[in-house]
C-alpha cells in the first residue's frame, strides 16, 4: 500500500470554545465565592471534609481543563501527575519534616517538570496516540510506586500515613475547617492564575494550536513549546491538587491512584463542560456525590453510572454544565422580557 | 539455553494473546480510526459469559462457539447503538464513549460476577507438552488456536466478498461507497469480528490471569504495545508485534536485574513510548502524510 494523503481540513481533536464563554460573569463569581467561604460555618466536619475534596478535585478537573480545553490535548493519565504530587508531599511532610504548606509549591514544581518531560515525547502524538500514552502512564503509576528500590521512602504497597495540620495562630477552627479555607485560598489563586493565563498571550497561543495547529505554527507559535508548556502547567496544578489531597485524606497508598481516578477526573471535564474553567467544581461534585449515592445502592454500581451518564451527556448535552448553564441564562433572559 | 528457550517458548505463547488484542484493537481502528479504550473489558466480560455457560453445565467447546456468537452480535450491537451516531464527532467525544464503555463493562461485571478471584478450565490441560519441559499443553493450545485464527482470517479477508469488501470500506470509504459497498454495515461487521476475536483472547489468557473483573488490564496495554509496536493500520503487523512483544516482556523479565512482575506495566509503558517517539508508524504501518 502506498502512503495515504490526508488533508487537515479534518474536524480538530476538541470543539473550539470561544474565549469569553471559558469563564463566569463578575456577578455570578462573587455569588460562588460568598457560598464557598459561608457554607462550612453551617455543616458538620464530615461535610467541610468533603467540600475540601471537591475543591481538590476541582483543581485537578481545571488542570485537565486547560490542557484539553485551552490546547486541545487530551491525557488519560492525570492520576499519575495527582499521584506523583500526593507522594511528593507526603515524603517531604513525613521523611523531611517540612511544613505542609511549604510542600505543595515544591509539589506543583516537580510535577511541572514531570509533565514538562513526559510532554516532550508526547509533543509528536496527537489525537489518539496522546490518549494511548498517558492511558499506559495511568496504568503504569502504581505499580512504579510499589517499587521495592523506593520503598523506604514511598512505604511500598502500604503507603504513607500523613499528619493533619492543626490551625496556626491559635485560630479557634477545627482542623477540618482550617484545611478548608486553606484549600479555598488556594483554589481561588490558582483559578484566576487560570483565567489569565487562558486570557494572555500564552493562552491565545493554546488556542491557536487547539483549532489549527499549522495555522498556529504559520503564525509563528513554537508548536513544540507551547504544547509542552501546557502538558507542564496541568501536570503542576495538578500535582498541587495531589498534595492537598495527600493532607486532606492522611494517607497516600498506590491503589489510591489507578486509572479510575483519571477516568474520574476525564469524566468530570466532561461533565462540566470542556474548556469551561467553572464547570470544573461541577464536574468535581459530580465525580465526588454520584459514586457516594450509587455505592450506597449497590457495591461496584458507581463505574456503570459513570458509564451511562457520561454516554447520556455526550447524547443529549455534549457541551456538559456550560450548555445547562446557557440554557438557564435564555430561560431567565426570556423571564425578564415577559 | 535451556532457560533462554524456555522463555522465548513461554513469550510466544503470551504473545498469542496479545496478537489477538492487538489484531481486535487494529480492526476497529481501521474502521474507525479510533482505538477501542474497552476492548479489553468487552473480552473480560465475554470470559465471564462463557463461565456462567460452563457455571450452567455447557460444556467447553460448545460454550467457546456460543461465546463467540453472542460477543460477535455484543460487538455489533455496541457499534449500532452507541458508536455509529459518534461518527462525525470529534476525538473527545469518542475518547470519553469508550472510557464510559469501559466503566460499564468493568462495573457490570462486578455486580453480576463480583469481584472475587475464579478459577477458569483450560480444554487442554496442564501437562508438559509433547513431554518436554518447555511448554504447558495450554500454552501450546493458546499458540495452536491463535495460529489457527490468524490462518481464517486472512483466508476470509484474502478469498471472500465480504472480506474484500470490508478492506475495501477501510481504505477508501468513499469509492466502496460508489462500487455499493454498504461502508456502514461494514464498520458494524468489524466491531463484530473485533469483539469475538477478543472474547478468544479472553478466554485463551484466563487459566493463566484467573477470572475477575479486572484481568484483562495488563494484557489490553500490552496489546496497544503490540499494536503500536507493529503499526495500527496493519493487521499483519499487530500479530507480528504481540509476538515480539511477548518474547520481549519475558526476556526482560528474565534477563534485566530488577525487572520483575511487578515492572510489568512500566515496561509495556516505555515499550509504547518508545514506538511512538522513534517509529510512529509502527514496524508495518504506512506513515500518514499531511497535505495543507
Amino acid at each position: 500500500m502506498s502512503a495515504v494523503q490526508e488533508t487537515v481540513t479534518e474536524a480538530p481533536a476538541v470543539e473550539a470554545v470561544p474565549k469569553r464563554a471559558m469563564t463566569l460573569g463578575a456577578g455570578s463569581s462573587l455569588v460562588m465565592l460568598a457560598l464557598l467561604i459561608l457554607v462550612p460555618l453551617f455543616v458538620k466536619n464530615f461535610i467541610i471534609f468533603q467540600l475540601t475534596m471537591l475543591l481538590i478535585y476541582g483543581l485537578a478537573v481545571l488542570a485537565l481543563n486547560i490542557l484539553t480545553g485551552g490546547s486541545g490535548q487530551f491525557s488519560l493519565g492525570q492520576s499519575a501527575f495527582y499521584a506523583v504530587g500526593a507522594y511528593t508531599s507526603a515524603i517531604l511532610i513525613e521523611h523531611v519534616g517540612m511544613n505542609y504548606a511549604l510542600t505543595l509549591p515544591i509539589a506543583g514544581v516537580v510535577c511541572f517538570g514531570f509533565g514538562f518531560l513526559f510532554g516532550q515525547p508526547a509533543l509528536r502524538l496527537s489525537g489518539v496516540y496522546l490518549a494511548l500514552a498517558t492511558f499506559a502512564l495511568a496504568t503504569a503509576m502504581p505499580q512504579l510506586l510499589k517499587l521495592g528500590v523506593f520503598e523506604t521512602w514511598t512505604g511500598g504497597v502500604q503507603g504513607l500515613v500523613v499528619t493533619k495540620p492543626d490551625a496556626p495562630f491559635g485560630l479557634p477552627m477545627s482542623q477540618d475547617m482550617w484545611l478548608y479555607y486553606f484549600t479555598l485560598v488556594i483554589t481561588v489563586a490558582i483559578y484566576i492564575f487560570s483565567v489569565n493565563l487562558l486570557k494572555s498571550r500564552s493562552g491565545r497561543a493554546f488556542m491557536a494550536i487547539r483549532d489549527n495547529e499549522i495555522a498556529a505554527s504559520a503564525m509563528g507559535i513554537d508548536v513544540a513549546l507551547y504544547k509542552t508548556l501546557a502538558f507542564g502547567v496541568s501536570a503542576g496544578i495538578t500535582g498541587v491538587a495531589g498534595g492537598l489531597g495527600a493532607i486532606a485524606v492522611q494517607f497516600v497508598a498506590p491503589d489510591g491512584y489507578t486509572i479510575t481516578l483519571a477516568i474520574s477526573l476525564f469524566l468530570g471535564m466532561v461533565v462540566g463542560g470542556v474548556g469551561w474553567l467553572p464547570g470544573s467544581i461541577v464536574g468535581s461534585a459530580f465525580i465526588i456525590f454520584v459514586p457516594n449515592i450509587a455505592e450506597g445502592i449497590s457495591k461496584g454500581l458507581s463505574g456503570a453510572v459513570f458509564g451511562v451518564l457520561l454516554f447520556l451527556i455526550i447524547f443529549l448535552v455534549p457541551h456538559g454544565a456550560r450548555q445547562i448553564a446557557m440554557i438557564a441564562q435564555q430561560l431567565l433572559g426570556k423571564l425578564k422580557k415577559s | 539455553m535451556e532457560l533462554f528457550t524456555n522463555q522465548i517458548l513461554a513469550g510466544i505463547s503470551t504473545g498469542a494473546i496479545y496478537a489477538c488484542m492487538a489484531l481486535a484493537v487494529v480492526m476497529i481502528y481501521q474502521a474507525i480510526e479510533h482505538l477501542n479504550f474497552a476492548q479489553g473489558e468487552m473480552a473480560m466480560f465475554s470470559t465471564f459469559i462463557s463461565w456462567q455457560l460452563m457455571q450452567w453445565g455447557v460444556p467447553y467447546w460448545a460454550a467457546f462457539v456460543l461465546t463467540l456468537g453472542i460477543s460477535f452480535a455484543g460487538g455489533i450491537a455496541i457499534e449500532r447503538l452507541l458508536f455509529k451516531p459518534l461518527a462525525k464527532a470529534p476525538i473527545l467525544t469518542n475518547v470519553a464513549g469508550f472510557i464510559a464503555l469501559y466503566a460499564i463493562l468493568n462495573s457490570f461485571a462486578g455486580l453480576i460476577w463480583d469481584f472475587t478471584i475464579k478459577q477458569y478450565p483450560t480444554p487442554f490441560g496442564s501437562s508438559p507438552f509433547l513431554g518436554s519441559q518447555l511448554i504447558s499443553t495450554h500454552q501450546a493450545g493458546m499458540i495452536g488456536v491463535t495460529v489457527l485464527l490468524l490462518v481464517l482470517l486472512y483466508l476470509f479477508f484474502q478469498f471472500t466478498r465480504v472480506g474484500l469488501a470490508m478492506r475495501a470500506a477501510a481504505s477508501v470509504p468513499e469509492s466502496a461507497r460508489l462500487v455499493g459497498i454498504n461502508t456502514s454495515w461494514m464498520i458494524a461487521l468489524g466491531w463484530g469480528m473485533a469483539a469475538a476475536i477478543g472474547s478468544i483472547a479472553g478466554m485463551m489468557i484466563a487459566p493463566v490471569v484467573f477470572l475477575e473483573p479486572n484481568m484483562m488490564l495488563g494484557v489490553l496495554i500490552y496489546g496497544f504495545a503490540a499494536a503500536v509496536l507493529g503499526g495500527l493500520t496493519s493487521p499483519f503487523g499487530a500479530v507480528i508485534g504481540g509476538f515480539l512483544v511477548g518474547i520481549f516482556e519475558n526476556l526482560a523479565g528474565t534477563y534485566i536485574p530488577g525487572v520483575g512482575n511487578e515492572l510489568k506495566l512500566p515496561i509495556a509503558l516505555a515499550l509504547i513510548i518508545t514506538v511512538l517517539v522513534v517509529k510512529p508508524a509502527g514496524l508495518f504501518g504506512r506513515p500518514i502524510v499531511k497535505r495543507v
